[in-house]
């Protein structure tokens, strides 16, 4: 199946670590300059804290997505993989599922510990993170979409963003809302089953639009 | 009825014609040369055949049907090497052979891609990144596919750029080799190519 392109871009990810690092890096430096400019107010921060995290991730994927096909468009490899006898969708998937391996995993990790600069309780870092680990494949998978029409254009990443942001914005909505629930005692059950239907909608939606796009961009 | 069929094709890149009326049909062991000067759509031609670009007018058949209805099973059936190679700066020439051929659904062992890049001329720089190979070192990583792959037809742009005349011999006994078993070769080259088995077809682009 899929398993050995996911083997392929993670092999490349190590061989280039700097570009999975600068997005990692990107999220820890917007979560934690938040707290250093509001102040140490510690109701605001902890009202501010999910939305965030959430839009510095949806930024940190967002910076990331350009480099989905860009280099495989470059050198070719795109081609080959229009032309594989194997299911593109396929292909696609086993792409987004590796880019969300790489950026969006560290970050999932990373946001219980920079919730504590928050002040956030242990049951909303508990959401917080649940949240993340169903919403990033969301912004990898829709991201796919995006970054596949706009691929070998002349300021695709603006065009990116432009495409992919209404797509994102429901996840960040209900990935924040997830949080605000918890902490206003209604629980985050309903929000978490909302983002859990996002992530099965896209993961049986997107490859197929991802795979569509690739072939009318290479054209 | 021949194998491969191209009936009436056309071809427009924005608001000029590159070309009009294109008809070919190629049998087993048969090579077809395109030829024509730069700029004339050989690429676009063969992009065409490879289904990556659809013609503005006209059909390409594979066995009798439309190539853009056979889709996976007719990517099963051709190889296509292009101007890109497809080889990654990141992964040595081994890794590289062994997913490029993976893509097209032959997943093939260490042993195996060795022997092939030993046959290529790249023995004891198989676990060197890409990156520090040559143009035509990095041209012979991308033809060594040809050793593994065991597709029918092959669609070759341009696979002669960059080699030394010892690796021209070398695609050479490749191609004759390959047009010996009955395959079939769709290239452009610029190059004179002294092909000797099966028949040759040549068609000008103008």
């Amino acid at each position: 199946m899929s398993l050995w392109v996911i083997q392929r871009d993670l092999l490349l990810a190590i061989r280039r670590r700097a570009d999975v690092l600068t997005t990692l890096f990107f999220f820890i430096i917007v979560v934690s300059l938040f707290p250093l400019g509001v102040g140490p107010e510690i109701n605001i921060l902890r009202t501010m804290a999910p939305g965030v995290v959430w839009v510095a991730a949806l930024l940190a994927s967002m910076l990331s997505l350009g480099r989905m096909f860009s280099s495989d468009y470059l050198d070719g490899t795109l081609e080959q993989m229009l032309l594989s006898p194997q299911s593109l969708a396929m292909l696609v998937l086993g792409k987004a599922l590796a880019h969300w391996l790489v950026t969006g995993v560290p970050l999932v990790l990373m946001s219980p510990v920079l919730g504590i600069q928050y002040d956030l309780s242990a049951d909303a870092l508990l959401v917080l993170t649940a949240s993340l680990l169903l919403g990033t494949p969301v912004l990898s998978l829709i991201g796919a979409i995006g970054a596949a029409l706009t691929l070998g254009l002349r300021g695709g990443g603006v065009l990116v963003s432009l495409l992919v942001l209404p797509l994102y914005i429901p996840v960040l909505i209900f990935g924040a809302g997830a949080v605000e629930a918890s902490a206003a005692g209604l629980g985050a059950g309903a929000h978490l089953s909302l983002l859990g239907a996002f992530l099965l909608a896209s993961l049986v939606l997107a490859p197929w639009a991802t795979a569509v796009s690739l072939r009318i961009s290479m054209e | 009825m021949s194998i491969l069929q191209g009936s009436n094709l056309e071809c427009v890149r924005g608001d000029r014609r590159l070309f009009r009326d294109i008809n070919f049909s190629l049998e087993a062991g048969e090579l077809l040369q395109v030829h024509g000067p730069n700029g004339s759509g050989k690429t676009s031609l063969l992009r065409m055949l490879c289904g990556l670009a659809t013609p503005a007018h006209g059909q390409i058949c594979w066995h009798g049907s439309d190539i853009r209805s056979l889709k996976g099973d007719y990517y099963g059936a051709i190889t296509y090497l292009g101007h890109l190679s497809g080889v990654k700066d990141d992964l040595t020439a081994i890794e590289n052979l062994r997913i490029s051929s993976a893509l097209a659904g032959v997943e093939i062992e260490a042993k195996k891609a060795h022997e092939a890049l030993q046959h290529m001329g790249l023995g004891g720089r198989e676990l060197l990144p890409a990156k520090v190979l040559s143009q035509g070192q990095r041209r012979r990583v991308a033809l060594a596919r040809l050793l593994v792959c065991g597709t029918a037809l092959w669609i070759l742009d341009e696979p002669l750029a960059a080699l030394d005349s010892a690796a021209v011999k070398l695609v050479q006994n490749l191609l004759e080799r390959h047009l010996g078993q009955g395959g079939m070769v769709v290239m452009t080259t610029h190059q004179e190519i002294d092909i000797t088995t099966g028949a040759t077809q040549r068609l000008q682009l103008t």
